[in-house]
């Protein structure tokens, strides 16, 4: 069998512009993965499921295992590593999460993360019904939505007191 | 679970995507949004993949004449939050609400969901209600497909090798026509068990047309002329009743989906009526 065709995918993750030769069949989150060495996108089902594996593609939440790489390219992406601070401190979801014990094994958790930060850039006031709407698209398999729906509305009141985050 | 190798193209035109399509057992990557999965769980397995995400010309809502023109790249979020088609024809927003879930719909494309003519979609039954057309480009030139001739069966169109579809354009719908879409899933952003759009006409309080098209439960969406039955439950129930053919399955037993269907044909009907006296009004 021919060698197969290799494609120079340049995407800018997290402010940084980064490269890789891939196949064309290289999805997005195992673009991340394998080729960037950027682990904190985790993936699950691999077929759109569970939300894992969603990042953010010019600032709107997409599945990374529903996207080819190549598809994207020159585009700019956020993962759960980008949404830290600027000083290395939590962000608000993310520091939302360890207050409210948002998380158990923390598998799910960077698919959380970049759903509910978008989530709350358009709206910043749920309620708890508007809450559990906006994370029905992700699985947790230890359960703890309740726990989850908590960090939402915790990350709701961050961002009132005017607590910092960079992104 | 990882695709299987293809040859991978980008076209920067509509020719040039036709072109790319003749090879053998090629296939059209829009949104990706039901077409990855497949290729993951090499259900699919194309040995060319013509990307047509940089086709920006087929990225456009627009009206045109008395049709309103969705382009085969505009993303499910872009059209659910149009002017122009809820001002038009607020029932593919009404549909589009039950689609997925937000982060899917962010890189899905309505003109993508009607192509893969899947019998759980809502939008394949919104096409069907409306007698939309398919625009289609073809190496021997552009055709349109009626929706009531293209879709065929489960996850299968009436287009053939090589056609590329470019966009559906949806009769404009005047004030006096109101619609609904319900559906039953057993979690918001699933695949419905039974789902039924409805679509009617009210002039001076009369309903003047009814019809209704039911998804989920057979291989096409099925639309269905009602304006003679819809005063009268039973009659109606009787005549959905004998069209539907629905399955079982692990989710929902045969006899569950036709009794959620006798429900939500009467719920889409009397939401359609509320609907557009609503626009009147």
């Amino acid at each position: 069998m021919n060698p197969e065709e290799l494609f120079l995918v340049e995407i800018t993750v997290n402010g940084t512009p980064l490269s890789a030769r891939v196949p064309a069949r290289r999805l997005l989150s195992d673009f991340l993965r394998h080729d960037l060495r950027l682990t904190g996108t985790h993936v699950g089902c691999e077929h759109g499921v569970c939300g894992a594996c969603t990042i953010l593609l010019e600032g709107k939440p997409v599945r990374g295992c529903l996207i080819f790489a190549v598809s994207v390219a020159g585009s700019a992406v956020t993962t759960v590593e980008g949404l830290v601070n600027n000083d290395g401190s939590l962000g608000i979801v993310q520091r939302a999460f360890h207050e409210s014990h948002g998380l158990q094994c923390g598998f799910c958790t960077p698919g959380f993360i970049t759903t509910i930060h978008a989530y709350l850039k358009e709206n910043p006031h749920p309620t708890e019904e508007e809450a559990r709407e906006a994370i029905a698209g992700n699985l947790c398999r230890c359960t703890g939505y309740q726990n989850i729906i908590k960090s939402v509305l915790r990350a709701a009141e961050l961002i009132d007191s005017g607590v910092r985050d960079d992104h | 679970m990882k695709p299987s190798r293809f040859q991978y193209v980008r076209p920067q035109s509509i020719p040039e995507a036709v072109m790319a399509l003749q090879r053998h057992n090629s296939k059209v990557l829009a949104g990706g949004q039901s077409l990855t999965p497949l290729l993951s769980m090499r259900l699919a397995s194309p040995d060319v993949l013509v990307d047509i995400n940089g086709l920006t010309e087929l990225s456009g809502i627009e009206l045109r004449g008395s049709e309103l023109w969705i382009g085969a790249i505009a993303r499910h979020q872009e059209v659910l939050t149009h002017v122009l088609v809820q001002t038009h024809v607020p029932l593919i927003q009404q549909a589009l609400a039950y689609v997925a879930h937000p982060v899917i719909r962010n890189r899905g494309t309505s003109v993508g969901s009607i192509a893969h003519a899947d019998p759980a979609g809502e939008l394949t039954a919104v096409a069907a209600l409306l007698g939309a057309r398919i625009h289609v480009s073809a190496q021997q030139g552009p055709r349109e497909i009626l929706a009531a001739d293209f879709f065929v069966g489960p996850l299968e169109s009436s287009l053939q090798h090589g056609e590329l579809v470019t966009g559906v354009s949806f009769p404009v719908l005047d004030a006096t026509w109101g619609s609904s879409c319900q559906e039953v899933a057993r979690r918001h952003g699933d695949y419905a068990l039974a789902g039924v759009c409805a679509l009617v006409q009210v002039l001076d309080g009369q309903i003047m047309a009814a019809r209704i098209a039911i998804f989920s439960v057979a291989g096409t969406p099925l639309v269905i002329d009602v304006i003679d039955v819809h005063e009268d439950h039973e009659k109606l129930n009787l005549k959905v009743q004998a069209l539907i053919d629905p399955d079982t399955d692990i989710h929902a037993t045969a006899d569950y989906r036709r009794q959620l269907v006798k429900t939500l044909v009467v719920q889409a009907l009397t939401e359609a009526r509320v609907h557009a006296e609503l626009r009147q009004s």
